[in-house]
C-alpha cells in the first residue's frame, strides 16, 4: 500500500484547474457583494439597508466565534475585545492616514464605499486600498492579541479560556476608556504629533468620532463571503476535523495524533483575526460611533448568543441566527412588513393543515404538518396581538432582550445543541436532527 | 531493530500513596499478540496510560521500535506509532463515521491551515487520499454502509470496532486494544475474535490486548501477562497463566483462606469476577 504523501500526489489534481476551483467561491463573493451593493439598496430602501449592513458586521462575527466556541469547544466570552482591537487599529489607519493623505477625514472611497446613492466618484480610489489594508491590519493586530492570549490559557484543559477572555475584554476596554485622548481634529495637530503618539489619541471614553463611513454593503458582503468561505474550508479539512474532534473528545484525539494545544491556538488565532475586520468594518459602518463603552461584555454576549441559537459548530446556523437576531429588534419596534406577510402565513398554515388531514386519512400520522399549521397560527396570532399593542402605545423593542432570553430558554430544553447542532443547513444529518426535535416524543410516527 | 515492537522497563507510577504500576516491563517482538489481565483495579488501564503518554511514568522507560518515548506527549507518541482504543469508548460522538477514520489518517499527513484554507493541489489531493484510505479501512470492519451516520448512533459492538478502525487509521506499529469485548454478546465476542487475529494478520501490528473476558484472552494471545496490585505476577502461555497457582489466587482469593477473599473485598475488589473459569 502506497503512502499517503505518496498517495496524495498521486490524487493531486492539476494545478491550472485546482487553481480555478480555489478561487471561484472567492470570486462568486465578489460579484456578489457587488449586485448587493448596486442593486438592494434601491430595493429594500435606505432604512433596511443599514440593518443589511449590521446583519453583514454580525454574521462575520458570530462565524468567527463560531471557529472556537463551535469547532473546538472551547468557551471564549470576550470576543468583542479582538473586535474592538480590530475596530480601532482600522480606524486609526484610516482616520489619521486620510488626515496625512488627503488633509481631512472625509470619505476619499470610490463608488464601492458609497453609501450614498448618486454620489460622483470614480468606481474605486487609492483611499478604498487605505481602507481594506486597514481592515487587513486590524485584522492581524487582533490576531496576534489571540496568540498572545490563548498561548497560555489554551495549554491547559477546561475553562480557562472563559476566565482569560473576559478578563481580556475588560481590559482592553478600561485601556482605550481611561488611557487614551481626544482625537485630534486638525491636521496641523496632526502634523506635529509624533507618529508613535497617535495610537493614543483615539477618544478615550467619548468614543472614535468623525471616521468616515467606508463600510459600504460591497465591503461588508465581501468580508462576508471570504469569511464564509474560510470557515468552511476550514471545517472540511483536516485541520477543522481536529478541531472538532478536541470539542468531542480531547482526550481521544491527542491520543490519536492532534497536538491540541497548537489547534486550538490556531483556532482562536484565526477567529481573532476575523473579529478583527469585523470590528474595523463595524467602526467605519454609518450610525456607529467607535466606543468602547459599546464594546464590552454585553456585545461578546450579543455574539454568544448568535452561536448558541445558531448551533456550536454550524457555519449556517451562526449565519442565520446572526441575520434574525439583528432583524429581530428592528421588526419588533415597527413589525408592519412582517404584518404585511400575515396572509401568506396564513395560506401557508391552511395548505399544512389540509395536507395533515389527507395524511391522516390515508392512515399516516401528518403529526409534521399539523405542527406546522400550529406555528403559523400561532406566528399570525403573534402578528395581531404585536400589532395591537403597537396602536396601545407599547414600544416591543424594548422588550426584545426578554424575548431572546426566552427564546434562549426555550431552545435549551427543547435542542440544547442549537437549531442545527454542528450541521450546516444543507446536510442531511440536520433535518433529521431538527425533525426528530421538532416531533417531540415521537408519537404516531412509523 | 531489535525485532523487538514495544519494549517497557521498570516504569512505576504512584498516585500519591497509592502506588498504581510498580516496576511494570514488558517485551512484545515483531508481530505478537500478548494478552495483558489481572483483577479490577490491578492497573492495566494505568499501564496503557502510561505507554501512551497520558501520564508521565515517575521512573522507568519506554521503546517503541527501538526509540525511546517515555513521558512524551500523547500526539508525539501516536506519531511515533503507538495506538490505542478506550475502554470506555471514546469517539468523536457528533461527528460521522467516516470522519472519526479519517481523522485517525491526520497523523501521516502534511495538512496545514493556508493549505486548507486556499485548497492547493496537494491539500485537494491529500484530502482524496485519506479519504480513500478511511473508507478502505470501514470496508474491512464492515462498516462502509454507516460511514455518513453519526458515530454516536451506530450500536455497541460497531463502536468498538470503530475506535479499532480509526486507532489502525494512524498506521501504528503497536496497537493497544482496552477491553474490545467489553459489552458484547457472546455471537459478537466470537466476531471480535476473528477480527483481532485478522488486523494483527493484515496490518502488520504488535497488539497488546487488555481483556476480562478469558473465552477471548486464552484463545488469541500467544502469551498473557498478569497484573495484580499493580505488579506483573505471572507471564507465561494461555495454559500455563490457567494452571498458574498465584494467578487463582490473584482472581480468587488464597483457597485455603476464606479470609483472603473477604480482605479482597474489603480493599473494595471484586475477586472472583472474570476470573480464568468463565471461559
Amino acid at each position: 500500500m502506497a503512502s499517503l504523501p505518496e498517495r496524495s500526489r498521486e490524487l493531486a489534481p492539476g494545478a491550472a484547474g485546482s487553481a480555478l476551483r480555489s478561487a471561484a467561491p472567492a470570486l462568486g463573493g465578489v460579484a456578489l457583494a457587488l449586485v448587493l451593493h448596486f442593486f438592494a439598496t434601491p430595493l429594500i430602501g435606505d432604512f433596511y439597508a443599514k440593518v443589511l449592513l449590521d446583519i453583514g458586521v454580525n454574521i462575520v462575527l458570530a462565524v468567527s466565534l463560531t471557529m472556537v466556541n463551535g469547532f473546538t469547544g472551547q468557551f471564549s466570552i470576550g470576543h468583542a475585545a479582538f473586535m474592538m482591537v480590530g475596530g480601532y487599529v482600522s480606524a486609526m489607519i484610516v482616520y489619521y492616514g486620510s488626515m496625512l493623505g488627503y488633509g481631512s477625514p472625509d470619505l476619499q472611497g470610490g463608488l464601492i464605499s458609497s453609501t450614498i446613492s448618486g454620489r460622483e466618484a470614480p468606481f474605486v480610489t487609492l483611499a478604498d486600498l487605505m481602507f481594506a489594508g486597514s481592515l487587513v491590519a486590524g485584522g492581524l493586530f487582533a490576531a496576534a492579541c489571540g496568540y498572545v492570549v490563548g498561548l497560555p490559557s489554551l495549554r491547559l484543559k477546561g475553562d480557562y479560556l472563559a476566565i482569560v477572555t473576559l478578563g481580556f475584554g475588560e481590559i482592553v476596554r478600561v485601556l482605550v476608556q481611561s488611557q487614551t485622548g481626544d482625537v485630534l481634529y486638525t491636521v496641523e495637530e496632526v502634523r506635529e504629533t509624533p507618529i508613535w503618539q497617535l495610537p493614543t489619541k483615539v477618544g478615550g471614553a467619548l468614543g472614535f468620532s468623525g471616521l468616515p463611513f467606508y463600510s459600504s454593503l460591497f465591503w461588508v458582503f465581501l468580508v462576508v463571503s471570504l469569511t464564509l468561505l474560510a470557515a468552511y474550508r476550514l471545517k472540511r479539512s483536516a485541520t477543522g476535523r481536529a478541531f472538532l474532534s478536541i470539542r468531542e473528545d480531547e482526550i481521544a484525539s491527542e491520543a490519536m495524533g492532534v497536538n491540541t494545544t497548537k489547534f486550538k491556538v490556531s483556532a482562536f488565532t484565526i477567529s481573532a483575526f476575523f473579529a478583527g475586520v469585523a470590528g474595523g468594518l463595524f467602526a467605519h459602518t454609518i450610525g456607529v460611533t467607535l466606543n468602547p463603552g459599546e464594546l464590552g461584555f454585553q456585545k461578546s454576549f450579543d455574539i454568544i448568543i448568535m452561536v448558541v441559537l445558531g448551533g456550536l459548530g454550524s457555519i449556517s446556523g451562526a449565519t442565520i441566527a446572526a441575520a434574525i437576531v439583528t432583524i429581530l429588534p428592528e421588526l419588533l419596534r415597527n413589525p408592519e412588513p412582517l404584518l404585511r406577510l400575515w396572509p401568506a402565513l396564513a395560506g401557508i398554515g391552511a395548505v399544512a393543515a389540509v395536507a395533515g388531514l389527507v395524511m391522516r386519512a390515508r392512515g399516516r400520522s401528518g403529526g409534521l404538518f399539523f405542527k406546522a399549521a400550529l406555528a403559523a397560527g400561532i406566528a399570525v396570532a403573534l402578528g395581531f396581538a404585536a400589532r395591537s399593542a403597537i396602536d396601545a402605545g407599547h414600544d416591543l423593542g424594548r422588550y426584545r432582550m426578554i424575548l431572546f432570553a426566552l427564546a434562549l430558554v426555550l431552545l435549551m430544553i427543547l435542542r440544547p445543541q442549537g437549531l442545527f447542532g454542528v450541521h450546516e443547513i444543507w446536510e442531511r444529518s440536520m433535518w433529521r436532527g431538527l425533525l426528530h426535535a421538532v416531533g417531540g416524543g415521537g408519537k404516531g410516527r412509523a | 531493530m531489535s525485532g523487538e515492537a514495544l519494549r517497557v522497563t521498570g516504569i512505576c507510577k504512584s498516585f500519591g500513596g497509592l502506588k498504581a504500576v510498580q516496576d511494570f516491563s514488558i517485551a512484545l517482538p515483531t508481530g505478537s499478540l500478548r494478552g495483558l489481565i489481572g483483577p479490577n483495579g490491578a492497573g492495566k488501564t494505568t499501564v496503557f496510560n502510561l505507554l501512551t503518554g497520558v501520564y508521565r511514568p515517575d521512573a522507568g522507560r519506554v521503546e517503541l521500535g527501538g526509540g525511546e518515548i517515555t513521558g512524551r506527549r500523547p500526539f508525539l507518541i501516536a506519531e511515533a506509532g503507538l495506538s490505542r482504543t478506550f475502554q470506555n469508548i471514546r469517539l468523536f460522538g457528533e461527528l460521522s463515521v467516516l470522519d472519526n477514520v479519517r481523522l485517525g489518517c491526520h497523523v501521516r499527513a502534511r495538512h496545514g491551515t493556508f493549505r486548507a484554507l486556499l485548497r492547493t493541489p496537494w491539500q485537494r489531493g491529500e484530502e482524496r487520499a485519506i479519504e480513500e484510505r478511511a473508507r478502505r479501512l470501514l470496508r474491512v470492519f464492515g462498516l462502509e454502509g454507516r460511514a455518513q451516520d453519526q458515530a454516536r448512533n451506530l450500536p455497541y459492538g460497531d463502536q468498538r470496532k470503530l475506535e479499532i478502525a480509526r486507532a489502525l487509521a494512524t498506521e501504528p506499529r503497536v496497537l493497544l486494544l482496552d477491553e474490545p469485548a467489553a459489552g458484547m454478546n457472546s455471537q459478537e465476542k466470537l466476531g471480535l475474535r476473528e477480527l483481532i487475529r485478522g488486523v494483527r494478520r493484515d496490518f502488520g501490528v504488535t497488539i497488546l490486548l487488555i481483556e476480562h473476558d478469558m473465552g477471548v484472552v486464552m484463545d488469541i494471545c500467544e502469551r498473557i501477562t498478569v497484573l495484580d496490585y499493580g505488579k506483573i505476577i505471572a507471564e507465561g502461555t494461555p495454559a500455563e497463566i490457567q494452571s498458574n497457582p498465584k494467578v487463582v489466587e490473584a482472581y480468587l482469593g488464597a483457597d485455603d483462606d476464606a479470609e483472603g477473599i473477604d480482605t479482597a473485598y474489603a480493599s473494595g475488589r471484586r475477586p472472583a469476577v472474570g476470573g480464568p473459569s468463565d471461559a
